[in-house]
């Protein structure tokens, strides 16, 4: 035990103490919202563009009127569509919108001309506007009167509630747990590939420079291999709760200036316009502190820091047997698969499968089986997830990795005393055999 | 006393014996030799003795006693395949060598200090492996083997790679350790360094061990029984078996004695010319050894 703390010394401060970590940590932190603070401040100098542009509009029915925006300014005129287009090739207007004489139930042959592609905001701009006036004018040929149509349009938005089993109520939203359950799993995918990574160079490097006769004479192989998984995860740790306090001062601070919400939030609503509506029409922040309020954190942080580490130690340890099977890094690559292929189920399956719906069969797979679960798991938890098959998938990802030590330690044990042999996979197999 | 004692160890890879039932007992103190060419088993055996693999069968014993993990701090191992962490500082690593080998970190600290001195390399502590000359280097690498005061000492080819200079340095040491009463098992092919260092020798061919005993004795053994001879003055034609060309009168030759004895010999010598040297051959570990397993190769 002592001789595995020594390792686990040795790994952790020979790589904390490197410069190139100071840096990393440093930096990486910075990179993120210096990216988002870039695109913010691109994207609000665009929306203050000084310049309003003119759009001229010509509409054969008489009916139709939309209001200027901050950008977009409408002059309506009777002009002949051949103007319009003339108007805009020359430069005059910025595009020029013709409403042909239309049947209201079935409006066809609106055109847009420009001489630039338009952007997917001004024509949803234009098609709601246009889409607004004909219902109004249908609804008005039916006999309600405009006062009342406004009178009756109404907001809704749905507070969604989760029943314990006690019978308390909280309040959740999808796109929180959402965007929990994918920053979750994704941190954890990273992480174990940046940190396995490492793992494995540094097999490779004692076993390279041949230094590793000198240490199995004065260290058990199984107790070597421990003491840098764990020594290297414990870096990864330090790195990471470094970022954590750094990416959360720095961002609120980069978004405190531009008066914007969390990233997180947007990010979603880019990839996922559906959700961003639902957030829009529930976008105050009274609800989402009642979302996060909700959100049982301690359980959240502990299952994390759970995963984090189990998934770690379970695929560090492979790592090592592929960093001890081979001689230089460039023959890793032809054991890499067993590993990049679990890891890439569980980050696929999380974003398909898990947050989508995180309580179907696949889902509860994907959650329970230890290769893919401190992935696909994180996306469950967000969401909250029955207590049984936590500790069941928990459990199993204990064997698991008591299982994965077990193997890659006989292949391990072996391999670090193999050299300039070509090693192949009935190689490993014939070595896990060996007693 | 035997500080180690191997009985009947057999080690199978595969179908590939590389120890067949070999049995070798290493007296306390003094350096003792292992011979072999490459291939012969040595560093199988080496390895075992250092807990590194296991034996398929038989057994050793270390002081006495069956060889278990706690005599680990007492035996020091200097591989035939060595390095050092390129990128650790002279000073973390051998502290950190000697403290895998359970050496408290207080008198492991001391250690380091006190050898880097004697080394002459003290001013270098500070430096990583990156920045030595391999001279240097060598001289941590050796230094890192007898940290934490071993009681036996491995040495697989310990000369290889060591420049004549730096060579002569550990050789020195090596000797030095032998008197403080360290036994020292040194693993080489190349004979003139068992010439002069080793007391005891043991030779492994093929997986068995083919040879074992004093170092002058096992020269006693192999002696041809054929001595030089210097002769001057010599005045009549020397007999033609002799193949000896004089000179001058004088003429320098070896004569394989067969059944004389040498006072036998020596009086017949008188009545060709004045004898001014006899002296007998003995073998060369090398002959011994390119003989030995010219032998076995054909068996």
């Amino acid at each position: 035990m002592n001789k595995i703390w020594l390792v686990i010394q040795r790994e952790y401060l020979s790589r904390v103490q490197k410069k190139s970590f100071l840096l990393a940590t440093l930096l990486t932190p910075l990179i993120f919202p210096s990216i988002m603070g870039i695109f913010l401040w691109i994207s609000i100098g665009e929306s203050e563009n000084p310049f309003l542009q003119i759009i001229e509009v010509v509409d054969e029915n008489n009916i139709f009127f939309i209001e200027s925006s901050e950008q977009y300014a409408f002059s309506f005129s009777k002009i002949s569509s051949e103007e319009g287009k003339k108007m805009v090739n020359d430069g005059d207007r910025f595009g020029f919108l013709y409403i042909p004489k239309i049947d209201l139930s079935n409006p066809s042959g609106i055109t847009y001309f420009g001489e630039k592609n338009p952007s997917m905001n001004l024509i949803s701009f234009l098609e709601s506007s246009i889409k607004r006036r004909i219902e109004e004018q249908r609804l008005f040929e039916s006999g309600i009167s405009p006062e009342a149509i406004n009178a009756y349009r109404t907001k809704v938005s749905i507070k969604a509630i989760t029943l314990g089993n006690s019978g308390e109520e909280k309040v959740t939203d999808a796109t929180v747990n959402y965007a929990i359950g994918f920053l979750a799993g994704i941190m954890i995918y990273m992480f174990i590939f940046i940190y396995g990574n490492q793992i494995m160079q540094g097999v490779i490097e004692e076993k390279s420079s041949r230094i590793i006769e000198i240490l199995v004479s004065s260290i058990k192989p199984f107790q070597l291999m421990m003491g840098k998984i764990i020594g290297i995860g414990a870096v990864g740790l330090t790195q990471f709760l470094i970022w954590i306090i750094l990416i959360g001062g720095i961002s609120s601070i980069v978004m405190g200036y531009f008066g914007l919400q969390m990233p997180q939030q947007q990010a979603m609503e880019l990839a996922n316009p559906e959700l961003g509506e639902m957030m829009d029409s529930q976008n105050n922040l009274q609800n989402i502190l009642q979302v996060i309020n909700g959100i049982d954190f301690i359980q959240l942080t502990l299952t994390f820091i759970f995963y984090f580490l189990g998934g770690y130690l379970l695929y560090g340890a492979f790592f090592a047997a592929v960093g001890a099977a081979v001689d230089a890094p460039s023959e890793a690559q032809q054991f890499m698969l067993p590993i990049t292929i679990p890891l890439l189920i569980g980050y696929l399956g999380l974003f398909v499968f898990v947050l989508n719906d995180p309580n179907s069969n696949v889902s509860f797979w994907l959650s329970i089986i230890p290769f893919t679960s401190p992935i696909a798991m994180m996306g469950r938890v967000s969401y909250g997830v029955p207590i049984f098959d936590l500790i069941l998938s928990m459990s199993l990802l204990v064997v698991g990795f008591f299982f994965s030590t077990w193997v890659a330690g006989k292949v391990y044990r072996i391999g670090i005393l193999m050299h300039g042999s070509k090693v192949n996979y009935k190689t490993l197999w014939r070595w896990i055999k060996t007693n | 006393m035997e500080i180690l004692e191997i009985q009947n160890l057999t080690k199978t890879y595969g179908n590939q014996k590389a120890l067949n039932n070999l049995s070798l007992s290493i007296p306390k103190g003094g350096i003792f030799g292992l011979l072999g060419p490459n291939g012969a088993g040595k560093t199988t055996l080496i390895r075992i003795i250092n807990q590194i693999i296991e034996g398929d069968s038989g057994k050793v014993f270390f002081k006495g006693e069956t060889l278990q993990p706690k005599h680990i701090s007492q035996i020091g191992y200097l591989p035939e395949e060595r390095g050092l962490y390129k990128k650790m500082k002279v000073w973390d690593q051998l502290v950190y060598f000697a403290r895998l080998k359970d050496m408290p970190a207080a008198l492991a600290k001391e250690r380091v200090d006190y050898w880097l001195k004697k080394m002459d390399i003290i001013s270098w502590k500070d430096k990583r492996i990156d920045d030595l000359s391999k001279g240097m280097a060598q001289k941590v690498q050796f230094i890192s083997t007898i940290i934490h005061e071993p009681e036996l000492l491995i040495l697989d080819e310990p000369f290889s790679g060591f420049d004549p200079l730096n060579a002569e340095i550990i050789k020195n040491e090596i000797i030095e350790l032998k008197e403080k009463g360290i036994t020292v098992v040194l693993s080489t092919h190349r004979m003139e360094s068992v010439e002069l260092l080793c007391d005891q020798i043991a030779m492994i061919h093929r997986s068995h061990k083919i040879l074992e005993g004093r170092l002058t004795d096992i020269k006693q053994r192999f002696r041809p029984n054929t001595y030089e001879i210097k002769l001057s003055g010599i005045n009549t034609i020397l007999p033609e078996n002799w193949n000896a060309y004089p000179i001058n009168g004088e003429a320098v030759f070896s004569i394989p004695l067969g059944q004389d004895s040498p006072n036998g010999t020596l009086t017949k010598l008188m009545q060709y010319g004045e004898v001014v040297g006899f002296k007998e051959i003995l073998p060369s570990m090398e002959e011994i050894f390119i003989q030995q397993i010219k032998n076995h190769s054909y068996e």
